[in-house]
């Protein structure tokens, strides 16, 4: 008590100094700063949480209403008929694609997948916010940002099924593990938020790229979950201590798996994190295509002009299963998926929005949606017939340069062992007909 | 001079027991040193000392145009930390893309290993990142990714383990999970390793046996100023991640004249430091020195041990070999070693469960079976954490290492 008394009579002596200040600007604190912070000294003794002054949640941006009319006070982004029906198209076709393979995935046919029901919006109002060369780091519900810079059907299919087409993962990796070096889309990893610090590194290599500087920025995606690990924090504050022009991109879709975000975090979500990093933040309706291109095509200008980290957490919801080995209704009631499904469409407000400006029908809409499942089809049947990468490339891209011997000689070692079962073992034989060169490479 | 044949017949054991009686009662052996082990490092044979031992180290390779001409070429005499600077420095004047980062590292390092490099090159390529392991790792990655040269320190091996998943799981993986379409090739994560005297539990480790199983990463451990700095060049430029582990002690301890050209001391291949045929004596980092000690005691113990080594021992030829990198470690070297030895000793400061050791026992054990007279013996640290007033009887000494040799060599 004495100790903060005698503190308090030493801060007091500055007192008159800061108040004839304090007349010629009112914004100087009363009672001074400690030496090494800009923190105003207060004699109220009161804690507070969240970032908000009265602890009032951060605002949602958006700009469409459920209607898909613009809301009071809202400015439409800019927007052309052309980029708009192209936005439209590809949040079109990510339902297609995702049922076909969630189906076939149920059938037997792929190991795995992980639908983007009800993240439509976010993933392309974002994708189409940013230039087609920013670097994008995924987690593992973003195939829409991969659609949008031309990835094709046949490439999905191909790193979903592994077969020897799948350039980016040569049928190493699980389904939706995607990556295309073309595309600017680093390869996803199951591990997640690794990709998150990753960013802050991937963004300072092109700040210090003198052609791409002040040109590009790194854009990170993740899901709520994934920020709880270590890695959401290492990457905020390496974007931000380190300046880097890094766009984290946080899908904020209620679960992650089975537990709801109400148990993920105590604070107001992941937007109230970005202020306590120095990191220019918003929080945006995610199922609102036209506030998610807003806020991330501003977030993305304000990354690269002031070089450092911007937050965007879009609001949405996780219609479908986690993935194929997830039964989402254990954990929720079915008629809540419903019910949001109906109310809070991101495809059918922005399909509002469209007819409401005469850019779209219901017969583009039968005839864009034939063409595409038509298309879908036809690499699905064909992906289908392709056999895996020959079975040698199980032992290369280890290492570069030189082969380890242990690699070399264990390879040496599967072909001993092919060359004497491989052959005649039944469950190896079959096995190896669905490799391009059927193993022979090996023998 | 000791021949492993005869070890082999029965009896044998008791009739060098019999020498070493007579060894100790002789009165005509020179008295040991005062501190009853020599040599150590600080006059360490394995250290080259002039310039022209320098300039011929076995397998330096340097990189200019010049190649191999050592008529026009000087040295400088440094310890490790000074090496180590000098092969940032290298890096960083090649290669623009290059950078230094880690916790502290813009003042100089805590070891001093990046002095006066943030001045040189400027805080944008030598610069202090938050205190996050994962996230220096992880940051790295991302660099690295781009093409650019990350050179990641981590202050202690100790402090590895936050950035384990970054280096296990995304690093080692990342051109095999992309089909090498993407690669952090260009990525070297730099930590003081081993024990130095008191650093108890949490700066004394040696941690390189948990990478083992991860395909796809090298790991390398100098022993030397001019080992530091060829291989840690040579690893920059390696295309896979690499991490490099300091002996911590050795930073002020081992100095030697190391070239002051660029050059580089290929990764993947071990060093014999002796010949020998009797028994093969394997190391890395701070332990080599140990051994050189322990060769020493063996061919002439101080008498307070002299009953122990017995006189035909003492005479045994030892094949010393530095691993120098122990992922993907040198199987070809050490396999022609103990054929011609039969007898293996490995020597590490980390735990024996799960250290390179077993691994390396193993390996040998499968393609010398036939031609060991003895099992491969390993002196390691114990299976406990490294306990601070302990540390004397935690690391292996020369005295450890003496006894595994008379151990193997009797058996």
């Amino acid at each position: 008590m004495f100790r903060t008394l005698r503190l308090s009579a030493t801060v007091l002596g500055n007192v008159p100094r800061c108040r004839s200040l304090a007349t010629a600007s009112s914004q100087l604190p009363l009672h001074g700063h400690l030496p090494t912070s800009q923190s105003p000294i207060t004699p109220k003794l009161q804690f507070f949480n969240s970032v908000t002054e009265d602890g009032k949640q951060i605002p949602t941006y958006r700009v469409l209403d459920g209607s898909g009319k613009v809301i009071e006070g809202a400015e439409l982004p800019e927007l052309d008929q052309d980029l708009a029906r192209r936005m439209y198209q590809n949040m079109l076709k990510l339902p297609i694609i995702d049922n076909l393979l969630y189906n076939v995935q149920r059938q037997g046919k792929i190991s795995f997948y992980m639908t983007a029901h009800g993240e439509e919006a976010t993933l392309i109002g974002s994708a189409a916010a940013l230039a087609l060369d920013d670097e994008v780091l995924g987690q593992y519900r973003e195939m829409g940002v991969l659609l949008w810079r031309g990835f094709t059907y046949d490439s999905v299919m191909a790193q979903c099924f592994g077969n020897h087409e799948d350039a980016g993962t040569k049928g190493r990796q699980m389904p939706v593990h995607f990556g295309s070096k073309e595309h600017h889309f680093h390869p996803i990893s199951s591990p997640l938020a690794t990709q998150i610090p990753q960013a802050a590194g991937v963004a300072f290599a092109l700040k210090r790229d003198p052609a791409r500087r002040g040109r590009n920025c790194a854009a990170v995606y993740f899901g709520e979950g994934a920020a709880s690990e270590g890695d959401f924090h290492a990457g905020m504050q390496l974007a931000s201590t380190i300046p880097s022009p890094t766009l984290f991109i946080a899908r904020n879709n209620g679960f992650a798996i089975s537990t709801p975000a109400s148990e993920q975090y105590h604070g107001d979500g992941l937007a109230a994190r970005g202020p306590g990093y120095g990191v220019q933040t918003i929080r945006v309706d995610g199922n609102d295509v036209l506030a998610v291109l807003a806020a991330v095509r501003e977030g993305r200008r304000l990354c690269i002009e002031e070089g450092r980290g911007v937050l965007v957490e879009a609001m949405t919801y996780r219609v479908g299963h986690h993935s194929t080995s997830d039964d989402s209704f254990a954990y929720r009631p079915r008629q809540e998926v419903e019910d949001r499904k109906r109310i809070d469409n991101p495809i059918s407000r922005f399909r509002l929005f469209l007819e409401s400006q005469g850019w779209w029908n219901a017969e583009d809409e039968e005839s864009f949606k034939d063409q595409v499942k038509k298309d879908v089809m036809k690499s699905f049947k064909r992906a289908e017939t392709l056999q895996r990468p020959e079975l040698n490339e199980m032992f290369e891209d280890v290492y570069a340069g030189e082969e380890p011997w242990n690699i070399k000689e264990q390879r040496e070692e599967l072909k001993t062992l092919l060359k004497k079962y491989g052959g005649s073992w039944e469950p190896w034989k079959s096995e190896l007909k669905k490799y391009k060169g059927e193993g022979k490479e090996l023998l | 001079m000791f021949s492993s044949k005869l070890a082999r017949l029965p009896g044998r054991r008791l009739q060098l027991l019999d020498r070493s009686a007579r060894r100790f009662q002789s009165t005509s052996g020179e008295p040991p040193s005062a501190s009853g082990h020599s040599p150590s490092v600080a006059n360490s044979s394995y250290l080259r000392t002039t310039r022209e031992s320098a300039l011929h180290t076995p397998g330096l390779q340097w990189v200019d145009e010049d190649n191999n001409n050592v008529a026009g070429r000087e040295t400088r005499k440094m310890n490790l930390y000074q090496a180590v600077r000098d092969a940032m420095s290298f890096a960083l004047t090649k290669d623009d893309t290059a950078v230094v980062f880690g916790e502290d590292v813009a003042f100089g390092g805590v070891f001093r290993c990046t002095m006066g490099l943030a001045e040189e090159f400027g805080r944008e390529r030598v610069f202090n990142t938050p205190l996050c392991e994962q996230g220096i790792a992880g940051f790295g990655v991302g660099l690295a990714s781009m093409g650019h040269t990350a050179i990641a320190e981590i202050q202690f091996a100790d402090y590895i383990f936050p950035a384990f998943d970054q280096i296990v799981n995304e690093a080692a993986k990342h051109r095999y999970r992309s089909g090498g379409k993407y690669n952090v090739g260009s990525l070297t994560f730099r930590c003081p390793t081993m024990s130095v005297g008191h650093g108890a539990l949490y700066h004394s480790q040696s941690p390189e046996g948990y990478f083992l199983g991860a395909s796809g990463l090298k790991l390398v451990i100098p022993r030397s100023p001019i080992q530091a700095k060829g291989l840690l060049l040579a690893s920059i430029r390696d295309p896979n991640p690499v991490i490099f582990m300091e002996p911590k002690i050795l930073y002020r301890s081992a100095v030697e004249q190391v070239p002051i050209d660029d050059f580089h001391i290929p990764l993947g291949k071990a060093e014999h430091l002796t010949r020998g045929d009797d028994v093969t004596v394997l190391t890395w980092g701070t332990p080599v020195y140990t051994c050189e000690t322990a060769l020493h005691m063996l061919a002439n113990p101080p008498e307070s041990i002299a009953q122990h080594i017995p006189a035909s021992v003492r005479k045994a030829k030892v094949e010393l070999i530095d691993l120098r990198t122990i992922l993907p470690w040198d199987v070809e070297t050490i396999e022609e070693s103990v054929r011609r030895t039969g007898r293996l000793v490995i020597v590490h400061e980390a735990s024996r469960t799960g250290g390179v050791g077993g691994e390396i026992a193993a390996e040998i054990q499968k393609r010398c079976f036939l031609k060991l007279n003895a099992p491969v013996k390993r002196v390691t640290g114990w299976d406990t954490p490294v306990a601070m007033a302990f540390e004397k009887f935690f690391i292996p000494d020369a005295l450890r290492v003496v006894d595994a040799i008379v151990e193997t060599l009797t058996y």
